[in-house]
């Protein structure tokens, strides 16, 4: 048993020295009746190389990214992942580590984390961010319950251009706590800002816009942080930051709150997780931030050293009266986003943002060539847009699949509206002739 | 007066220096460009953002000597109770960084994604079979939203047959995710005396069954590393009175193939993949908590489940009373990959050494230290024992004394004060991959050090004096909180 | 030899109070704030915020620890303790003095005679001690 250390012999000399006879003697308080009887009922053990031959060959039924040009989005993109990132996460100290409750022997993980912290407040344009909750879906619900929390007021009020999937994690979690979720319908591709005054009121949180939203359009956010404001509410905004090497950063736009999914920023897309929960809030809020803070002090020396801070707000000390339930960060993901900025640069994040947007709207263009094909929203959109379709979006996909594309995401089970639409992402990885042999394979598709 | 050698102290925003780059993209190969041609201007960003500008040496060398600040189990002895810090074996690393599962996007058609959902129903299965449950979720992310899930489907069954139960008992020697997660859930929380073991008062439990009650949430063994025996007759008292009994599964690395939740009367479970199924803790994450159930709360798993049509497999989105999601997607499936594998490399036989050797090797421990430390409890321990620092306590050293002189000593602390109903307490979990020739290193230390409680306190009070920075000042960084680099401050 | 000053009352969650005429001072005891360790910060009502004898009435955190602050008597509050937010460390420093927390104008006189004198409350914390 390669994992075991210990052998037969040495079993045996620690048995004495405990002074049993036997291994099930320390077993004494479990009752027999609670003893399972028979072996579990697994599959037999299997040797490493059948193990890999067993693996390679499930994950060949897969139709992954390196296979296939992906224009597949919706949370989740196929952005360039610089080489070093997974040699460095690699390293044993790194990935074995526990979480750095004793800060003297875990300052590699806290100063990474320092400076996730630091670049994912850049970034957003916000005074802190923690570090990280699991999801960017969880996070827009976490920042739902500090809504409730902090203005006392039972009401969220969110853009019908927040992705479903996001939409259903936040029921989840308002159910509990009994919170009252609103809508606020899109007009064309973005939300609409009539509707949102009358949907926002006295008893309003939050309001929650994501931008670029589901559709891929870019939202109105200053208008969105005055309609919030002027009840009282806040503004979470839901962004992805990769885009905001680029974009104007919601925090320079009113957002009180801005959360989101960190995937892009060099974590594996691995159909759907780990994931990588971004949370940034104003100085204000920062004692009602759910999750984990690492903040910067002094030794007994006076050298700089970092530590995991304000930690009475977290489970393990206010128990049921804590900010969240919240127990791991993904820290491993936050370090691959932090190496991922610091080989991107200042410089390199926003050409991934420039690259992506260019390719996207060369995209929409050449496909809107096509008779019957047309970019369903007349507002402007970032690196996804929604292509309505004459033929159903399901077919369409499973004939370009044949062409090793990923064609994009079929709306209909995300809203019946769009039912004829296909979401397509085109990121700094798609390449002008991939995106030609889609247009030439989506024309044939169509005819 | 420092001893260690002087360490490396920069942060990557000071390494920093104007136009050194380590991006490689391509150039733009479509006709525009300029993203002022394609954007309204308000959209883009007047200045670029503050990042840090450096070579791919900078950062290759600045994150290596990152690395070596920290202590990992590849490392170091890493006894924290409850964490099950063992051994992560590098063969889940490969197979989760395979083409077909780390480059696949969620939302691949499920024809051309049957190797994930396989591996997923697959993995599922071995989870409820080593469980003795019905069903497994994989989607939780971790423990702490896999105890919510259980929650609220004990919530959900509840209402579906038209009770509105308030309460769920815990025990005070609890995780503290148990009252988090439950009040989340929007239950109040009763907390239960425990008796000095961490055993379940049972009259305690008698007295507070009612039908206002939803659940009663426990962790077995229990946060003393004791299996908690009266188990049957608690879930019989439960039941009575229409209480559902939720397993926290941190503590499964001790009963595989011994006991199953399933059979001592457990409706709930959550595991930690990151604990007993070997997935890397990351640094604090990411983590996966499947919740496992028994039929009756079928109904209300989160959405989707895996579902198998013959060969085939499947998303049912078609749930009702689901309720509802966790995630985004599906589940940390990177991590469920690992421990699928880690449950095919062990097969049945190795999964039950597994917890033979986790007993063994934490008896062997509580063992070695009882003549130095006070036992919490008489009697063997499971997977983990915990001790009190009563004697050094009274000497003036303290658990978080001890904790920082066994860094000086080459090993990460266990974890201190915690069941908060043993004083000064020392939770020690050595897991089973773990030899006897570290833990006799380990246990020599910790006599070494209740000796040195006696004749040199001072050398402890001192510790760490070894590691890159000393005892640090958490008072200064929770009154005045500095949690992002400025260029000002250094 | 217990800190705990004879012409005070006290609550036992170990928060004191002053009286002087209608008003009374509130703050937490040298035990609590031992206890806690070092205060880090204090979350204090509002002037204005009505307070409800033994309710809560704000939250003091240290490094390991959140408690929960009790007021001993019922009333309108109409004074904090500003310097509180800048310098939590007066609590720890001076807890019957300078790390007075709220002043609270009573609507119930008689609630005074239910404290508990300084005798009683030193009985409270010496059992508590071990």
């Amino acid at each position: 048993m390669r994992y075991i250390s210990n052998t037969p012999a040495q079993q045996r000399e620690m048995l004495a020295r405990i002074g049993v006879g036997s291994i099930e003697d320390l077993l004494s308080r479990v009752p027999t009746k609670a003893r399972l009887s028979r072996p579990l009922n697994l599959p037999a053990a299997m040797a490493e190389s059948d193990l890999v031959r067993h693996l390679r060959a499930l994950s060949a039924l897969n139709a992954n990214a390196d296979d296939y040009a992906c224009f597949l989005g919706a949370g989740s993109y196929d952005h360039s992942v610089p080489s070093p990132i997974n040699h460095l996460i690699s390293r044993g100290e790194f990935f074995t580590a526990y979480t750095p409750y004793q800060p003297e022997a875990s300052q590699g993980t806290l100063r990474s984390i320092f400076e996730y912290q630091s670049m994912m407040a850049e970034l957003t344009g916000m005074d802190v961010a923690n570090a990280s909750l699991y999801d960017g879906a969880s996070s827009v619900a976490e920042a739902a319950l500090m809504a409730h929390a902090v203005t006392e007021r039972n009401a969220i009020v969110l853009s019908k251009g927040l992705n479903p999937l996001y939409r259903q994690v936040v029921e989840t979690y308002c159910e509990g706590p009994g919170i009252r979720l609103k809508s606020a319908p899109i007009g064309d591709g973005a939300t609409d800002l009539d509707a949102l005054r009358k949907a926002v009121g006295s008893q309003t949180a939050a309001v929650v816009i994501q931008h670029p939203n589901f559709f891929g359009c870019l939202e109105d956010v200053k208008a969105a942080a005055d309609i919030a404001h002027a009840q009282g509410a806040l503004l979470v905004v839901v962004a992805d930051p990769v885009n905001l090497g680029l974009l104007t950063p919601p925090g320079a736009l009113g957002a009180d709150l801005v959360v989101g999914e960190g995937q892009g920023l060099g974590v594996p897309m691995s159909f759907g997780g780990p994931n990588l929960g971004v949370f940034a809030a104003k100085q204000e809020l920062v004692r009602r931030i759910p999750g984990r803070l690492v903040g910067a002090t002094v030794d007994l020396d006076g050298q700089r050293g970092f530590v995991l801070t304000l930690q009475t707000r977290e489970q393990h000390i206010r128990r049921e009266k804590a900010t969240s339930n919240i127990c791991t960060n993904v820290a491993l993901c936050a370090l691959m986003a932090t190496i991922y900025v610091s080989i991107m640069g200042k410089v390199g994040i926003r050409k991934v943002g420039e690259l992506s947007t260019a390719k996207a709207h060369y995209a929409a263009e050449t496909f809107a060539k096509i008779p019957g094909v047309r970019v369903r929203f007349t507002a402007p959109f970032f690196k996804e847009f929604t292509l309505a379709l004459p033929k159903s979006p399901e077919r369409v996909a499973k004939r370009l699949m044949k062409e090793k594309i990923l064609a994009g995401v079929p709306l209909k089970a995300f809203d019946r509206a769009q039912k004829d639409c296909l979401l397509v992402a085109v990121t700094e990885k798609r390449t002008r002739s991939e995106i030609d042999a889609y247009a030439a394979a989506l024309a044939a598709a169509v005819a | 007066m420092r001893t260690a050698k002087p360490g490396y102290d920069k942060l990557i925003f000071e390494l920093s220096c104007p136009g050194r780059h380590a991006h490689s993209l391509p150039e733009c190969d479509v006709p525009v460009s300029d993203p002022a041609q394609l954007l309204p201007k308000e959209h883009l960003r007047a200045a670029p953002a503050e990042l840090p500008e450096v070579s791919e040496v900078d950062v290759v060398r600045h994150y290596s000597r990152l690395s070596q600040m920290n202590y990992g189990v590849d490392t170091h002895f890493y006894p924290l109770g409850s964490c099950t810090m063992k051994y992560n074996p590098k063969i889940n690393e490969d197979m989760a960084r395979l083409a077909g599962f780390a480059r696949l996007h969620p939302l691949t058609p499920e024809a051309a994604a049957q190797g994930a959902l396989r591996l997923m129903d697959e993995l599922s299965r071995d989870l409820a079979e080593v469980s003795g449950m019905d069903h497994v979720s994989l989607q939780p992310a971790a423990g702490a939203q896999g105890e919510m899930a259980g929650v609220l489907m004990i919530r959900a069954y509840h209402l579906a047959r038209g009770e509105r139960r308030t309460k769920v008992l815990i025990p005070d020697s609890a995780h503290g995710t148990n009252p988090a997660s439950t009040a989340l859930a929007g239950y109040s929380v009763v907390e239960l005396r425990s008796e000095e073991n961490g055993d379940v008062d049972l009259l305690d439990l008698e007295r507070h069954l009612s039908d206002d009650v939803a659940a009663f949430m426990i962790t077995q063994p229990n946060t003393l590393g004791l299996f908690e025996s009266k188990i049957h007759q608690i879930t019989e008292m439960c039941h009575a009175k229409g209480v559902q009994v939720y397993m926290d599964g941190a503590n499964f690395n001790a009963i595989l193939g011994i006991t199953r939740p399933g059979d001592l009367g457990f409706d709930v479970c959550h595991f930690n993949l990151h604990k007993t199924f070997t997935t890397p803790h990351g640094g604090g994450g990411p983590g996966a908590g499947p919740v496992g159930i028994k039929e009756h709360l079928a109904p209300f798993l989160p959405t989707p489940v895996v579902v198998k049509d013959g060969d085939e497999y499947a998303f049912d989105w078609n749930r009702p009373q689901s309720i509802g999601k966790l995630q985004a997607f599906w589940g940390n499936f990177g991590m469920l990959v690992r421990a699928w594998t880690y449950i095919r490399t062990m097969g049945p036989d190795g999964l039950r050494a597994v917890s033979d050797n986790a007993v063994l090797n934490a008896n062997y421990i509580l063992k070695r230290l009882e003549g130095d430390y006070d036992r919490s409890a008489p009697g063997p321990c499971m997977h983990e024992c915990v001790v009190s620092a009563r004697r050094q306590k009274k000497l003036g050293v303290t658990a978080t004394d001890i904790a920082k002189r066994l860094l000086d000593l080459g090993f990460y602390a266990p974890t201190t004060y915690f069941p908060l109903i043993v004083e000064e307490a020392l939770m020690i979990e050595p897991t089973e991959t773990e030899s006897k020739e570290t833990l006799d290193e380990f246990c020599d230390a910790m006599i070494q050090i209740a000796r040195e409680a006696r004749d040199n306190p001072q050398l402890i009070h001192d510790a760490p004096v070894t590691t890159p920075v000393r005892r640090l000042d958490q008072t200064a960084a929770a009154r005045q909180p500095r949690l992002k680099w400025t260029p000002q401050a250094k | 030899m217990a800190n705990v000053p004879g012409e005070l009352r006290y609550t036992k969650e170990h928060e004191w109070a002053k009286l002087d005429g209608d008003k009374a001072r509130v703050g937490i005891t040298a035990f609590a704030q031992e206890q806690l360790g070092d205060v880090v910060f204090v979350e204090l009502p509002k002037v204005g915020a009505k307070v409800t004898a033994m309710k809560t009435f704000g939250v003091v955190e240290s490094v390991k620890a959140v408690s929960d602050l009790f007021a001993p008597l019922s009333g309108e509050v109409v004074e904090i303790n500003a310097e509180l937010p800048k310098k939590p460390e007066v609590v720890n420093a001076d807890p019957y003095g300078d790390g007075w927390m709220i002043v609270i104008k009573l609507s119930n006189a008689r609630e005074w005679e239910g404290l508990m004198p300084a005798g009683d409350y030193e009985k409270l914390i010496a059992e508590a001690g071990h």
